[in-house]
């Protein structure tokens, strides 16, 4: 059994690019979905619907987790893809990082892994605290791979990720897989995340583009795979699932400074220098000064 | 070799047995007072080494066990996971008088008892919940006060907003103290954290919360015994005395106090201080609020007894005066009975003390009265101003350590081989093992109370009990014939 996570800033479109890609990859595998986000919309692409009923939702409700039985909270969605939100607080109370911890115990120790050839976990944005690094911890996901686009914060994120990623691959076996760059149509996009990827010391694994089918596919509830199947965008997705499956590219990564981070995007032209900043704001006192 | 100069060399040969970072970050925390020195040469209230044992407690320990725990008509909870509330649970032996479960709650233990739900979902609502259901079992509370365990510091649980809210919906106090145990080096910041909560969430609403006794004036004569936690009843025989010489205690806090006492503090026209180190900071903030001074004084021994009453008379009238000097007179021939049965017997003794708050430096005249010679002697969580203090009361060559590690208490004991230890309960079965006779100076050893001429006798007893016990040359020191 593989176990891979989906790791990105929040609302990069790292829930939709993973539930796509796991239809793609459940026409091939038995898949469970584990959703790490106090959200909880990493499954409801598969279930179709808005929200299923999360572990600490109801753990929180009986008392203890130990009060659940697992066929309440583990749901059978498109294509016999397992899915399950582990949940989380309301906002501002508690801690959401060892809601994740509490949950993925509760799914070990009731069984929730057997029979299955790949778990595929989806993490709300950065790594902020241990919590959040659980799946990659050890016996968890041994693979990593980092939803991003070309701008300023997503890679930031992503670099981000990566410590957390390095921190692990010493202690316990997890690897960095690559960056999935889900298009924003910014200039040069492919060139400056396989620029971070060759410094991170892995692989743009794929770039998805951007369509239209995917927001009229999720205005139905669905993956593109299903809605339509034979659209093109659905073959990207197919492609990175394809790409994932094969993939022996697995490393260690190098993160880089903000320092550097911030070098590369003033290479491709997202950020400007600092003597361009230097001339902007001389510009400005001049301008205030007539 | 002088007596410093030796100790001086032991103090670098057990440091020897450190890696040399962790020698030379304890080596400042070892000295040998010198005679004549306004200080005793050591650091203090720093992080203690990783990997020595410590005696030290945490920020919760100084917080609950120490300042608030003792206001006997409270109700204590201890917010989080159920252990830090059961493992201290009843252990300081603050005696109080009062019916247990009905108007006073000193050796119940009130806890939130954080299940993994609580974690993740915050216990805030549980919390208030419990204040709520208190408040039914236990309506002759006057109040509450909310000590947080280590995990509230990490999931963020709004007790302040759940302290208001309960406050307004019962009318009675309710205080929430931020004493996470992993803040700070070791229980002295909770004695910190809790005289803060007094000062910030009590003595401003004091004049609302008060109640006058029937017949209530003020009076001149008027007095607050601070930071005596009334250990084995101590604080009843203080109070005797400073009745006896005319002064009237209207607050005790906060042994055997309750929470009427903690806002009648401000009527007074002194405070009197015991443990310096726990409660210097309300009475600081008092002095400059009210205008109320402070003053230490020491009920140890005869000795001092005599002077802290001469001292504390002195801030009032003759007639006071006269009454401090017919109290010590009467006390008199008492006292000389009780050295004349132990003296003899405890002449020339050597004592190694290590101990919290006041007591590493105010037991020392005890000591003294009954002829024995305190030759180490050291603070758990004491700071400069302690040490300060301390120079005044030990004799040239006397070995100081600051928060003494299991190692250096050990190799210590085994070099000067002291008649007595007086110290904790996590020492106490390891210097018994050593054959060495051992006194618990935290708890009076289930004993007590030491404090005033009362409990002069019961510590002159107890030191005898604990030294000349044939029990001890029946046992050999284990280090001895190698």
């Amino acid at each position: 059994m593989r176990q891979i996570a989906f790791y990105g800033k929040g609302g990069i479109g790292k829930s939709t690019t993973s539930q796509n890609t796991i239809a793609a990859l459940s026409e091939t595998q038995r898949v469970m979905i584990v959703g790490c986000d106090p959200k909880a919309d990493s499954t409801r692409l598969m279930l179709h619907s808005k929200a299923q009923t999360t572990i600490l939702h109801l753990a929180a409700e009986r008392g203890s987790v130990e009060d659940l039985e697992l066929d309440e909270v583990l749901l059978t969605g498109y294509n016999n893809v397992r899915c399950v939100e582990s949940g989380g607080p309301e906002p501002g109370v508690g801690c959401a990082g060892r809601g994740i911890i509490t949950a993925i115990n509760f799914l070990e120790e009731e069984g929730a892994y057997e029979d299955l050839d790949l778990v595929s976990y989806d993490v709300l944005g950065d790594v902020v605290c241990g919590g959040f690094a659980m799946p990659i911890r050890e016996g968890k996901a041994q693979e990593i791979y980092i939803v991003t686009s070309g701008e300023m914060m997503a890679m930031y994120a992503a670099n981000n990720i990566a410590r957390g990623i390095l921190k692990y691959a010493q202690s316990g076996g997890v690897r960095l897989g690559g960056l999935i760059c889900n298009s924003r149509k910014v200039d040069r996009e492919i060139e400056l995340i396989e620029a971070l990827a060759d410094k991170l010391g892995t692989q743009m694994i794929h770039y998805v583009p951007r369509d239209n089918v995917v927001q009229r596919a999720e205005l139905r509830r669905m993956t593109v795979i299903e809605y339509e199947p034979d659209h093109p965008q659905a073959q990207e997705y197919r492609a990175l699932a394809r790409k994932i499956e094969h993939n022996t590219n697995l490393v260690i990564p190098t993160p880089i400074s903000m320092d550097e981070l911030e070098e590369l995007l003033v290479e491709y032209g997202f950020m400007d220098s600092d003597a361009e900043y230097q001339k902007a704001i001389a510009a400005d006192k001049a301008a205030a000064s007539v | 070799m002088t007596t410093v100069e030796q100790n001086q060399e032991l103090i670098k040969e057990v440091l020897e047995a450190y890696p040399e970072k962790a020698a030379k970050r304890r080596s400042k925390h070892l000295d040998v007072y010198e005679e004549g020195n306004s200080d005793c040469g050591v650091k203090s209230n720093k992080k203690s080494v990783p990997g020595v044992m410590t005696t030290r407690g945490c920020a919760y320990a100084g917080a609950k066990g120490v300042v608030w725990g003792p206001v006997k008509d409270m109700i204590h909870i201890s917010h989080g996971p159920v252990g830090c509330g059961y493992y201290s649970w009843s252990g300081r032996r603050n005696y109080y008088i009062g019916t247990t479960g009905v108007d006073t709650f000193g050796t119940m233990q009130f806890t939130s008892d954080f299940q993994e739900r609580d974690i993740v979902f915050g216990g805030d609502k549980k919390l208030a919940k419990l204040i709520d259901e208190l408040e039914i079992l236990f309506p002759l509370s006057q109040g509450t006060t909310i000590e947080s365990e280590c995990p509230i510091g990490l999931i963020g649980d709004d007790i302040e907003a759940v302290a208001r809210k309960k406050a307004e919906e019962t009318k009675k106090p309710v205080v929430p103290v931020r004493c996470e145990g992993f803040r700070g080096v070791s229980q002295s910041l909770g004695h910190h954290i809790a005289n803060d909560t007094v000062r910030d969430w009590v003595l401003p609403k004091a004049d609302e919360y008060r109640k006058l006794p029937e017949g209530f004036e003020p009076s001149p004569y008027d007095v607050n015994i601070i930071g005596d936690y009334n250990i084995g009843g101590d604080a009843w025989p203080s109070r005797m005395l400073l009745e006896a010489i005319g002064l009237r205690v209207i607050s005790q806090f906060s042994g055997d106090g309750t929470f009427n006492e903690t806002v009648m503090t401000p009527l007074a026209k002194l405070n009197l201080i015991h443990c310096y180190r726990s409660m210097n900071y309300i009475c600081r903030h008092m002095e400059e609020k009210y205008g109320i001074g402070w003053l230490e004084y020491n009920f140890f021994g005869p000795s001092q007894i005599a002077k802290s009453l001469r001292k504390i008379a002195a801030q009032f009238d003759e007639t006071i005066q006269e009454n401090a000097e017919r109290v010590i007179a009467q006390y008199q021939a008492d006292m000389d009975a009780v050295i004349a049965q132990y003296r003899p017997r405890l002449e020339g003794k050597t004592v190694m003390m290590m101990v919290g708050g006041l007591r590493p430096r105010h037991v020392i005249p005890a000591f003294e009265d009954l002829g024995m010679k305190v030759i180490g002697t050291g603070y758990e969580f004491g700071h400069g101003d302690d040490y300060k203090r301390t120079a005044d009361y030990v004799k040239d060559g006397t070995i100081i350590y600051d928060d003494v590690s299991g190692h250096e208490f050990e190799e210590f004991a085994k070099q000067l081989n002291p008649d007595l230890i007086a110290a904790g309960i996590k020492e106490k079965y390891v210097f018994q093992k050593m054959a060495l006779p051992f006194r618990q100076m935290h708890s009076w050893d289930y004993s007590g109370p030491y404090h005033g001429y009362h409990g002069f006798a019961v510590f002159a007893r107890d030191m005898d009990l604990a030294i000349n016990n044939p029990t001890w040359s029946l046992i050999e020191n284990p280090w001895q014939d190698k």
